[in-house]
């Protein structure tokens, strides 16, 4: 049995861990959840990301400038995502979503190989998240610390934009009946747009925020993909807070198995999944019909 | 089939010599098998590459596709490097060497059905390439079964030539048992005897060989293991294993994790302040790990590798490889493009030695070496003829100070280089059987 120092380090990690996942899974479950576009190049533009945050930290030193550019050229990104492929996929068959997708993960994911090669890229810790903190007996990294406090934030906008603002109610109204919705005099196009564009944002925000801890190479999205997917199952497919909460219950699931076995933790992640899978087939927060 | 004079001739001597040679192990080879001689022509062999130049393995695949393309053109241009090496006249036996590329991602599979394209569309006379464990084993085996050489790429797995060992596949590489052994002593005098290490494990076979042999052999040493964190292969994020890590009051850091898992965990692991608190040894070095992940981490960690670029000033022919490779491709070479390099003129030499592409003779050829050792760029060299595992020195690495690097590539100092000879398994160890010749 570990001690009570290990558990509660274990916790917090957890905690900190799930927020990770949230903000990674948070892309896939928006782009589900509002256009009901199962996207499989999630993980490549996770990778776009992390090289966006690579690139332009060598032109300027700022990180927060960094980001906010990189921002601005995922959204562009989404807008001719959109634009040129995955508006004529709405109408079709989840399995041509699928292929699509995939095959545009592929294409990106080659791209980013070709500029840059196959080794991984360095992307420091901002100066400002530097060296570890020390919080009692438990010791921290400081950038790990902050991103708890920019990625809540950074949730809560996300949240309340898409469920809190009328861009979001006329998104789900367009999903049920676009013809009825086309009808009322609203250009539903444009709010699907905007939304596919939103969450490529998130995700590819996820990359930059991530790419000062992890190994930055073009491969990088694949198992942010499948943790993301686990993550949205357990929270209910296309559940926007089911993704925060599937997020924090995976980071804890993997902690705290650390504490006792640390090469037990992806396999009782697995094991929750299949269990709530057979209790409760839509997740924690699915509804019936989307799930 | 058609023959032409010049192998009639050659094959005619070889008879010849057979018969004057009474009991010689030559005289038994079949005229006929796998692609010989029908892939043999009056000019020209073809020889197979089945590398990954896309996937998680691509950074190495690319280092090692460059040092078999620099090792073929100097053979077929058969120049004073190529005649260094002992080899006559230009190409092998005369013959230049024709070569095919696949990017095979990493995956076995695709690594089977290249090689299986090379060998019976092309007729390869040898198949090379593969940078993960799981890739060689296949290879191995499809050579085996079609009777075509392969040399092993990059893999550092004790079942290459242990219980997956084929009569068919020669690695040049040393074994995880070996690296282990020639470190430890290195690492306990540096580090001292009486230390606590934790481990971090990825969880496949590459990495649980590797722990065992190194927790062996330092234990040996008088280090006490407080920690093992096994991590599932591809982790993306350490933090929970790197917490117990920080946590269990270690002195050393021992990261398995390879590739782009080392580059990740050891990042992770500067950002929980374990590398502050514990020195970080890496048994088997990543290619570009130094690069990756800078000289500001890299620096004091202590590891080894296949071959390090600054062996030229050890060892003739290294010289003249990391001469010839860096006015090539405009880096210094990593030991992907070494092993394609020296697998491809150990090759080269054991056909001029045999004096027929013939695989059963070149294998013999190979498995006599021990008489005969080549010279290469790492000294004097043999394959063992029970398990086909090269007998070979290990150099033991220890990162250098950015304030040290005499140019941005020079991230490691060489402490030692541990002779061969005395760190080998016994042959039967990890269970080797090679198949039959024919």
């Amino acid at each position: 049995m570990p001690s009570w120092p290990v558990l509660i380090s274990q916790a917090f990690n957890g905690l900190a861990l799930g927020t990770l996942l949230a903000l990674v899974s948070s892309g896939l479950t928006i782009i589900l959840g509002t256009l009901g576009v199962l996207n499989f190049a999630h993980g490549a533009l996770f990778a776009v990301g992390a090289y966006a945050a690579f690139v332009l930290l060598q032109y300027t030193s700022s990180f927060v400038l960094a980001i906010v550019v990189g921002c601005g050229f995922m959204l562009v990104l989404g807008f001719l995502l959109e634009r040129i492929i995955i508006r004529y996929f709405y109408d079709r068959p989840h399995e041509d979503q699928i292929l699509v997708t995939y095959g545009v993960g592929i294409v990106l994911v080659e791209c980013v190989r070709a500029a840059f090669g196959g080794n991984a890229q360095r992307v420091p810790v901002p100066s400002w998240g530097q060296g570890a903190t020390q919080m009692g007996f438990l010791i921290y990294p400081t950038y790990r610390l902050q991103l708890i406090a920019i990625i809540a934030g950074l949730l809560l906008s996300l949240y309340l934009v898409l469920y809190r603002t009328s861009m979001g109610l006329v998104v789900r109204a367009g999903i049920e009946n676009p013809g009825m919705v086309g009808i009322l005099g609203i250009n539903v196009r444009r709010a699907f747009l905007l939304v596919f564009a939103i969450g490529v944002v998130a995700v590819g925000l996820a990359g930059m925020l991530y790419a000062p801890v992890v190994a930055v190479t073009p491969d990088m999205g694949a198992n942010f993909m499948a943790q993301s997917f686990v993550v949205i199952v357990l929270g209910g497919l296309g559940s926007f807070p089911g993704a925060v909460i599937g997020g924090l219950i995976a980071g804890e699931i993997i902690s705290l198995t650390s504490a006792f076995n640390s090469s037990y933790s992806e396999v009782m992640l697995y094991a929750l999944m299949a269990v709530l899978l057979i209790m409760r087939p839509q997740g924690l927060f699915g509804s019936e019909d989307r799930a | 089939m058609q023959f032409d004079r010049r192998q009639l001739l050659l094959g005619g001597v070889g008879t010849a010599a057979g018969l004057m040679l009474p009991g010689s192990a030559f005289a038994q080879s079949p005229a006929t098998i796998g692609t010989f001689p029908e892939g043999v022509t009056a000019d020209s062999v073809f020889v197979g590459l089945t590398i990954p130049l896309t996937g998680v393995f691509s950074g190495d695949g690319g280092d090692l596709k460059l040092g078999y393309e620099l090792a073929i053109a100097q053979i077929n241009a058969g120049g004073d490097i190529a005649q260094k090496w002992g080899l006559k006249g230009k190409g092998v036996l005369g013959r230049q060497i024709k070569y095919k590329v696949s990017d095979t991602e990493g995956k076995p599979n695709l690594d089977v059905q290249s090689a299986t394209q090379f060998i019976q569309r092309d007729k390869a006379i040898m198949v090379s390439g593969s940078v993960s464990s799981a890739s060689a084993i296949a290879l191995e085996e499809l050579g085996s079964r079609e009777k075509v050489l392969y040399m092993v790429g990059i893999a550092g797995s004790n079942d290459i030539t242990g219980k997956n060992c084929q009569r068919y596949g020669f690695r040049s590489q040393q074994n995880a048992y070996m690296a282990a052994k020639a470190m430890a002593p290195v690492v306990a005098k540096a580090l001292g005897k009486n230390v606590k290490s934790a481990f971090l494990v990825p969880d496949y076979t590459y990495g649980h060989t590797v722990y065992d042999s190194f927790a062996k052999f330092s234990a040996e040493q008088g280090w006490k293991q407080v920690a093992k964190e096994v991590v599932p292969l591809g982790t993306t994020d350490y933090s929970s294993a790197l917490l117990n890590i920080a946590n269990s009051g270690a002195d050393v850091f021992v990261n398995i994790a390879f590739g782009g898992d080392a580059v990740a965990s050891t990042k992770q692991a500067e950002q929980f302040g374990v590398l502050k608190r514990m020195k970080l040894v890496v048994p088997n070095l990543s290619s570009f790990q130094d690069k990756e992940l800078g000289a500001e981490l890299m620096q004091g960690v202590y590891g080894s590798c296949d071959f390090w670029w600054g062996l030229q000033d050890t060892y003739p022919l290294a010289k003249t490889f990391v001469e010839s490779f860096v006015a090539q491709n405009k880096y210094y070479p990593r030991w992907g493009a070494h092993i394609g390099y020296m697998q491809t003129y150990l090759w080269a030499m054991s056909v001029e030695r045999a004096g027929t592409f013939n695989p059963v003779d070149v294998i013999k050829a190979m498995e006599s070496s021990k008489a005969q050792p080549y010279e290469t760029t790492i000294g004097k060299v043999y394959f063992r003829a029970e398990d086909h595992q090269m007998v070979r020195p290990i150099p033991i690495l220890r990162g250098k100070k950015p304030s040290e690097m005499k140019n941005k590539e020079d991230f490691y100092e060489i402490v030692d280089i541990a002779d061969g000879e005395s760190v080998m398994n016994a042959p039967d160890f990890f269970g080797c059987k090679l198949g039959p010749y024919t």
